[in-house]
């Protein structure tokens, strides 16, 4: 059986893969889409325990990379992950992801919580956690609209000293109640 | 000189419609093919149409590239996936609903988020690949042209390799290793098996597709059996000499959960099965009878591919140049997935699958947007989950990097490993997995 097309005309230089120009590097949007299996489309996790990425600060990023791989931050599949890439990769990753949108999250959430979050983070916490956590100073991570099941297992991580708290982060996280810190998780989850 | 894709594009595209009419397609496939045959075509210049890329299977590895060739090219590449279902439904997390943890629902979903990046979805069945005239054709005798072919078909089983079973003749002794109708029919088989039963599940020797997944269904059965079915009994039995996946979570599992449940027999290669008395023979050792007999046959790559001389490998798997996907038995053809010829230490799964596309997708894209595909593909993070009742879980982790030398992908051994153990957290992380992976997949 012969069968005929006739597509070769057609096909002249249109997809040819033979090399001539120059070779590029891959580019930020291909190593950032090697996270995507986990970490969502466009940054955004559709799944409460893995975080979103996008729109998180670039020092947030390459600051828990490096955590990651020095097993300074626990994690069950980061740090063995992070082992595989650079750090020119985490800065490239980075760059990209925090020019993503912020992804809205819409997850069932304790109004009452949320309220009395917000009426705690201000005073204790947007010194580093600015704009209701739309924004980080320095290498503090956003977490407007963060998934809470992932939020929730930091905390709990900073609480039982299994991930290392930053000094003046601690001074005022240590003296506060587990029902306010988690009113606030509660408070950062909704912020949209 | 013109040939028929043109003219279908431009009817299309006059047409003013970005919805794809199937029969309209197929008359101006057809017009074009007659057109084209018989000479000159006028009215439109080759270089004026977008590029046409055809991928053969929606599964994660052709829904994926599907996917990025849409994005990736900004819409610039008229995209066609050919795929003999209805609706994807999702390998992984099959075995939660062989164990009654889910219903098929919760793992299915539909090619809708690729038709809304205007993928055309065809559902049908390729049969024929003209690798030079670049063609393919389908089973309801029509056809499509194409620049650049995705092949994505996955697996196929060897039944020779199981004498006495074959795709017709298997009867109630199912495979499962495609998600779909098997997979309610294996969990109806265990539902209705009497508490006491023996339920059996024979593993083919590696390679095969997701190596860890018999094991998890053994304990997914088991979990079920410990309260439905207190006195039944889950047999593995195992052609290879030792658990090839996570042995060290699965060993505790089996001795920690399920103690007088699961037992584990290695060295099982098949000699025979009879169907109507669900019986197996090995090579070596006592011959079992089974209430519910899961035989998992040995793999290769899909028909399609085999049909289209894709394979170069051991009569099985497809040779591919690993910086672009491009097979190395024809130009212009790029394969995917399962069907591929595994780098050393590389997996055959979902999440390498949906990885795999998104290099294609970018050596194809790449001379549209006129660059070259990079002479160092990337770094691919592959990950798989397994659970070990209907909450536990535990991870296995691999980077894989390419190796100029090597001309493939090696695995970096700092980064590649296990859970150290099973746990609820890393069972939510699972399914958050699942939902991340579907969605980079088809959303
Ligand atoms: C196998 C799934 C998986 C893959 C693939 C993956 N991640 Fe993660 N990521 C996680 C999980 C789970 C966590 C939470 C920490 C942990 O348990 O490892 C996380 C946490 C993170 C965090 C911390 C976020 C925060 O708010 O502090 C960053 C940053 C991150 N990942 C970046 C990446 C990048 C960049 C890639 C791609 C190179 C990637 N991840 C690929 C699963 C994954
Ligand atoms: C002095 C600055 C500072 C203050 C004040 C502060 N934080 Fe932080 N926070 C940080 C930094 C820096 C990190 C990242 C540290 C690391 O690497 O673990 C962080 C991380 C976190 C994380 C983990 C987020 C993620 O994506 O992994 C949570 C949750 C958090 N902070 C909550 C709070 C709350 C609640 C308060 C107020 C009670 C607070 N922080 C006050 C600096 C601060």
């Amino acid at each position: 059986m012969k069968m005929r097309w006739s597509g070769l005309a057609f096909t002249v230089g249109a997809l040819t893969l033979s090399a001539g120009a120059l070779a590029a590097p891959p580019t930020a949007a291909m190593l950032v889409n090697a996270c995507a299996g986990c970490h969502g489309v466009n940054g955004g996790s559709a799944g409460p325990s893995m975080p979103s990425l996008a729109n998180q600060s670039k020092e947030a990023i390459v600051v828990a990379m490096k955590k990651f791989k020095s097993g300074e931050r626990p994690s069950t599949v980061m740090g063995k992950l992070a082992k595989g890439y650079s750090d020119a990769d985490y800065a490239a990753m980075g760059e990209l992801l925090s020019k993503q949108k912020l992804h809205a999250t819409t997850q069932t959430l304790d109004a009452a919580k949320v309220a009395k979050g917000k009426s705690l983070e201000e005073a204790n916490c947007s010194r580093c956690h600015m704009e209701g956590g739309k924004e980080g100073k320095e290498d503090s991570p956003v977490m407007a609209s963060q998934w809470l099941p992932y939020l929730s297992i930091q905390m709990n991580q900073y609480l039982d000293g299994t991930r290392k708290m930053p000094e003046k982060m601690a001074e005022k996280v240590k003296p506060m109640s587990k029902t306010d810190l988690d009113a606030l998780m509660h408070f950062y989850a909704s912020v949209k | 000189m013109q040939d028929f894709r043109g003219a279908h594009f431009a009817a299309q595209k006059t047409g003013g419609t970005m919805s794809f009419d199937r029969r309209e397609f197929l008359k101006a496939t057809a017009a074009g093919l007659a057109a084209a045959g018989g000479g000159a075509l006028t009215g439109c210049t080759a270089t004026k149409h977008a590029a046409h890329v055809v991928v053969i299977g929606g599964g994660f590895g052709g829904a994926t590239a599907a996917r990025y060739l849409r994005l990736g090219s900004a819409g610039g590449i008229d995209v066609t996936l050919i795929e003999r279902q209805p609706g994807f439904v999702s390998f992984p997390m099959s075995n939660l609903v062989i164990g009654g943890a889910k219903k098929l629902e919760d793992i299915s979903r539909g090619y809708d988020g690729l038709r809304a990046h205007g993928v055309r979805v065809i559902h049908g069945n390729a049969v024929a690949i003209d690798p030079v005239g670049r063609g393919v054709r389908l089973a309801d005798g029509s056809a499509l042209g194409y620049d650049r072919l995705v092949v994505a078909p996955g697996i196929d089983f060897m039944w020779e390799t199981v004498p006495g079973l074959t795709a017709e003749a298997a009867g109630p002794v199912l495979h499962a290793w495609q998600a779909g109708a098997q997979t309610t029919a294996l969990r109806k088989q265990i539902e209705a098996m009497a508490d006491g039963g023996v339920f059996a599940i024979c593993i083919p020797r590696t390679p095969y597709r997701c190596l860890a997944a018999p094991y998890e269904r053994a304990c997914l059965v088991a979990h079920y059996c410990k309260t439905h079915k207190p006195r039944a009994k889950v047999l593995i039995l195992d052609a290879n000499d030792d658990v090839q996946a996570q042995r060290g979570l699965f060993m505790s599992a089996w001795s920690e959960l399920y103690p007088n449940l699961v037992e584990y027999r290695p060295n099982h290669p098949i000699s025979s099965v009879d169907v109507a008395s669900k019986t197996v023979r090995f090579e070596f050792g006592d011959a079992v009878k089974a209430d519910v007999l899961n035989v998992v046959p040995s793999q290769r790559a899909g028909a399609i591919a085999r049909q289209a001389g894709l394979v170069t490998a051991g009569n099985r798997w497809c040779g591919i140049d690993w910086r672009t996907m491009e097979s190395l038995a024809h130009p212009g053809i790029h394969v995917v997935g399962s069907a591929t010829l595994a780098a050393p230490m590389m997996p055959k799964s979902a999440h390498m699958s949906n990885q795999h596309a998104k290099i294609a997708a970018a050596a194809i894209v790449a001379p549209l947007l006129g660059r070259v595909p990079s002479p160092e593909p990337i770094t691919i993070a592959h990950a798989g989950y397994s659970y070990f009742d209907d909450r536990n879980a535990a991870h296995m982790m691999s980077v894989h990097a390419y190796d100029a030398k090597l001309a493939a992908y090696r695995l970096v051994p700092e980064s590649s490993g296990v859970s150290a153990r099973r746990g609820e957290a890393e069972g939510k992380h699972a399914w958050a997995w699942a939902q991340n992976l579907w969605a980079d997949t088809l959303a």
